[in-house]
């Protein structure tokens, strides 16, 4: 599926070029675009490195454990895959916690921790196992209790109330989460 | 309420700091040591992102600059509008799934355009708000350990998306009375 749509998605947009006459546009962008990708990944280097530390002190000093314990049923229902005690149980916590707090920097590199316990788990290292899936999904309809940048940008446009929209926030995206798993249940048999 | 939880984001971090070094001191652990093993983890998995991130970036970046959203939203508006989704909104639900950057810039038009308190303003941050971009975190999470067959993972975020757009416009609809 992701090769078709990465191939639809550039084929569409260069043929459009030559129609609308944008060609010139379109080749900078896209080589904008690998540059971006460096961009993003610098700034992500020492915020992973450092988190990546401060978990090794956690997983070290057992706190890990202690966290997955007391959440151990939350988990279970998520993921009835993975084993009891299993360390990429903490990991999820914490890259759930921090995405509700709206710690998007935090949340990545519990996210990517998580995903390499995950994938010890895993017996075909290229295929993606259930709760990476739900796991992934989950992330992407990430329930954040502020979105401190909507609110931002809102303010800036001049909104009597910037705030507003934080309840309606809240539940579209508890919404979008419980579809989510529930798609992802359903359809975990139908994709081999 | 809304103080308390954004004063508990900025305290959270240097509170989680400060207790996770203070239980290991207490356990023993060599802290130093320990950082830098982990750090050093760090360093690898951001090398191994950057690949994966370079591939969807550059689809992406052709995507959005050919104008292609504009004929999508052309075509696909008189659909939107019988399940309640208003066509102004729909460069931001198509952007969405693609790109952070770009859709809070759509964002932040749509609230030049037509008002942040205004119904379609409401919306669209509503909507901002409730999801991540699923590309991008595809890309960061598979591309970290280096899986290939994502199976369902791109429809069930995109069914998700779906349903957090039209929980946006239903719950705005309610909540602000239009």
């Amino acid at each position: 599926m992701i090769n078709t749509i990465w191939f639809f998605m550039i084929f569409a947009g260069i043929f459009l070029s030559f129609l609308n006459g944008s060609a010139k546009e379109v080749a900078d962008a896209s080589i904008k675009g690998g540059t971006a990708a460096v961009e993003i990944t610098l700034g992500l280097v020492g915020v992973i490195c450092i988190w990546s530390g401060i978990m090794k002190i956690a997983e070290k000093s057992g706190l890990t454990d202690i966290i997955g314990k007391a959440l151990m049923p939350f988990i279970r229902m998520l993921f009835p895959e993975i084993p009891k005690k299993h360390p990429s149980i903490s990991a999820i916590i914490m890259n759930m916690a921090s995405n509700m707090l709206g710690l998007s920097n935090a949340a990545t590199p519990f996210g990517i921790k998580a995903m390499e316990e995950l994938q010890k788990l895993n017996a075909n290292k290229e295929r993606a196992t259930d709760a990476m899936v739900t796991f992934i999904v989950l992330n992407s309809a990430s329930v954040q209790i502020i979105p401190a940048t909507v609110i931002s940008i809102r303010a800036a446009a001049g909104s009597k109330n910037p705030s507003e929209i934080v309840i309606t926030t809240i539940i579209s995206t508890i919404s979008a989460a419980i579809i989510g798993i529930l798609s992802c249940k359903l359809l975990q048999k139908e994709y081999k | 309420m809304v103080n308390i939880i954004r004063q508990l984001s900025v305290y959270s971090i240097p509170f989680i700091i400060i207790f996770v070094l203070l239980f290991g001191y207490l356990k023993g652990v060599k802290l130093y040591e320990a950082f830098i093993e982990g750090a050093a983890d760090g360093l690898k998995v951001s090398i191994k992102i950057l690949p994966y991130l370079i591939t969807m970036l550059f689809a992406i970046a052709i995507f959005r600059e050919s104008g292609i959203l504009d004929i999508i939203t052309y075509i696909l508006s008189p659909v939107l509008k019988i399940i309640g989704v208003p066509p102004e909104v729909l460069p931001l639900v198509l952007m969405k799934p693609m790109s952070g950057s770009g859709s809070l810039g759509i964002t932040a038009d749509i609230l030049r355009e037509y008002g942040p308190d205004s119904i379609v303003g409401r919306i669209a941050s509503t909507m901002m708000g409730s999801s991540e971009t699923v590309l991008y975190t595809m890309a960061v999470y598979y591309g970290a350990i280096g899986i290939k067959k994502m199976r369902h993972t791109l429809a069930c975020a995109l069914i998700a998306h779906i349903a957090g757009v039209i929980a946006s416009c239903i719950i705005c609809k309610i909540i602000f009375k239009v």
